[in-house]
């Protein structure tokens, strides 16, 4: 069992901040994932990878809390997700759904402003902490000069950050982001991954994201997850898990693992697709 | 009081912080004043002229005239009122309901709740023949069960969708406007012709029992509807991302729907159904203020004052009968509607 030695390994150095233990999750009479275990590291950035529905984003949400498992549970902090109080959980843990619709015509500064909804209470709407956790919000993800723009007039990266901004104004250790980079282009995508990386690393918050790209997750990943068909296939960190074995059997390509010149990650060359769709259909060859 | 941006302001009275939009305070008292004057015309006029100071008077106690004082307190104060509580249910009902189904024709005439109440109270008046208080209690029943059903309806997994709402709604819609279009037929001549004019929407021969129901109606709900409207306009941006804010989503959702049926239907059983102020009031509220808030007060005020205009229209035009309102605000809504639709690139 190398999942539980890495597993333990990891455990010593980063304690999990959120766990999900056995947990089994189905919609309507589809069954996504069952008995499924799964520890976040305090402190790192986890990327999970998969192939399109394989459960990624359930488990997100099964995570957030948005979704409740029919067995397992999700632990926060070592004490069960539903036992918080709901707005106590929005403070220690935010999400960022893959679609979320903007109100017509609200602004940027008033977007952001929302992500404080968690720290605020009926007498007290609107603090200096508040104030300040958008400023800096907006400071980060660079959309300060934005702020009295309304979310019709901006391009698919600005609005991208105006979330990510949203998020960050919710002050949250920890992060969970559900494709983050997808319909942006490539330099909006590598700013948005380095904006997660100086996140985790100058602020030290932990960070979880379902990436596509596998060269992008072995990049930015501490812990790589990789998924297929409701089951955690490996979890580690990308250099020791990524191999062309792994890769086939997660994406049925075959693959080519290099290491990256650049930064000296591995680096996956994708072949050739193998041909065999999930659901066992022959389509090629 | 610190300035946090244009359109909002921050008020800190010791420990608290609250913040304040001077723009939607603005609009809300001044549509207030606008309503209360067309009120006090709309008291006035009449084949008996009873001026604004004999009204103060009358009010005061201190009139001696006492058919005036009769004219006053129990036809067109009653007329006057329901007018203004009437507008103000449906608006904030409407403002609820657009909300939730994030769609301008997500209004309670449209989906099938005031349809809903209309045909309690033709059951009522066509097979009973009961008086305004049984129409009244019908209505919020026929109001609530139908609610009830399209919720049940809409519902999957105990999560209710937006669009499904609106168009279980619509459904439902069509089928009660076919049952009542059949009660109609069926009944007895004389009482089918009550209920079609009950169904035009009048508010003449007003009471106070029909005043009194809308009008506790919004004095206790309206307040809920204030207190849960900034998590309801969590909620249109995506219930994921409002429950991860800490939204308790089905709840503040349920809530807010049932407080809104419960306006719609009150305002039905007082007046019939009144078309398109649920669908007008708060479209227009939300123009007067800035984006991303629902505007319940503002909402408010301009359903009221869009009644009692209509109502004013009823009675000094020189058409010699009184016009049923729900006629008259069908025809000006009619009009908005589709001025709304041909502007609107998202609908």
């Amino acid at each position: 069992m190398t999942m539980k030695r890495e597993d333990m390994f990891l455990e010593d150095r980063h304690p999990a901040v959120l766990r999900g233990e056995s947990l089994s999750v189905s919609y309507e009479s589809r069954r996504v994932f069952k008995g499924l275990d799964l520890s976040i590291p305090e402190g790192q950035i986890t990327v999970i990878v998969g192939p399109n529905a394989c459960g990624k984003s359930s488990l997100l949400r099964t995570l957030s809390r948005l979704l409740v498992p029919e067995q397992g549970q999700v632990l926060l902090r070592d004490r069960e997700i539903h036992r918080y109080g709901s707005r106590e959980v929005a403070r220690i843990l935010g999400l960022l759904p893959q679609s979320s619709s903007a109100p017509a015509g609200i602004c940027v500064a008033d977007l952001v402003a929302r992500g404080r909804f968690p720290h605020q209470t009926l007498l007290r709407q609107w603090t200096a902490a508040d104030e300040q956790a958008v400023a800096q919000a907006m400071q980060a993800t660079g959309v300060h000069s934005l702020a009295d723009a309304t979310l019709e007039e901006l391009s698919g990266g600005q609005r991208q950050r105006v979330w990510l901004a949203m998020l960050l104004a919710q002050e949250t250790p920890v992060m969970l982001l559900d494709e983050p980079t997808t319909w942006l282009d490539i330099c909006h995508q590598l700013e948005v991954l380095e904006l997660c990386r100086r996140l985790n690393r100058e602020q030290g918050r932990t960070l979880v994201m379902v990436l596509h790209d596998l060269n992008q997750a072995a990049r930015y990943a501490d812990y790589l997850v990789a998924m297929k068909a409701g089951e955690i296939v490996a979890a580690g960190a990308p250099e020791r898990i990524l191999t062309a074995e792994l890769v086939e059997r997660v994406f049925s390509i075959r693959a080519r693992i290099e290491t990256d010149p650049v930064t000296g990650c591995p680096w996956v060359l994708p072949i050739a697709s193998v041909g065999r769709m999930d659901d066992g259909r022959f389509l090629k060859e | 009081m610190s300035r946090l941006r244009s359109s909002v302001w921050v008020w800190a009275p010791g420990r608290c912080s609250l913040r304040l939009c001077p723009r939607s305070m603005a609009a809300a008292t001044v549509l207030s004043l606008l309503t209360l004057a067309g009120l006090l015309v709309s008291l006035s006029v009449g084949q008996v002229e009873i001026g604004p100071d004999r009204i103060v008077r009358i009010l005061a106690g201190t009139d001696p005239d006492a058919m005036a004082r009769r004219i006053l307190l129990d036809i067109r104060l009653p007329r006057g009122l329901t007018a203004v509580f009437v507008g103000a249910a449906l608006a904030v009902s409407g403002a609820v309901f657009q909300s939730v189904s994030r769609n301008a024709l997500g209004s309670p005439d449209l989906i099938g709740f005031t349809t809903g109440a209309a045909s309690g109270a033709i059951v009522q008046i066509v097979f009973f023949r009961s008086g305004a208080a049984g129409v009244m209690v019908a209505a919020v029943a026929g109001g609530l069960l139908t609610a009830v059903v399209v919720y049940a309806l809409a519902a999957r997994r105990r999560v209710v969708g937006s669009y499904r709402l609106v168009l279980v709604g619509i459904g439902m819609g069509s089928i009660l406007s076919a049952l009542n279009g059949l009660m109609l037929a069926k009944g007895a001549l004389d009482n089918a012709i009550m209920a079609n004019l009950w169904l035009a929407g009048s508010l003449s021969a007003r009471n106070w029992g029909h005043v009194v129901p809308v009008m506790l109606g919004c004095i206790l709900l309206i307040p809920v509807i204030v207190l849960l409207a900034r998590q309801l306009s969590l909620v249109e941006m995506g219930d994921d991302l409002a429950a991860q804010l800490g939204v308790r989503v089905e709840r503040v959702r349920l809530v807010m729907v049932l407080c809104a049926v419960i306006l719609a239907a009150l305002a039905t059983g007082a007046a019939g159904p009144i078309a398109f102020i649920a669908l007008a009031a708060p479209q227009l509220a939300g123009r007067l203020t800035p984006a991303g808030r629902l505007p319940v007060m503002v909402a408010a005020a301009m359903g009221a004052l869009l009644m009692v205009i209509a109502d004013l229209i009823g009675h000094v035009l020189p058409l010699g009968v009184s016009l049923p309102i729900g006629r008259l605000t069908g025809v000006v809504g009619g009009l908005y509607l589709i001025w709304l639709l041909s502007r609107s690139r998202t609908l």
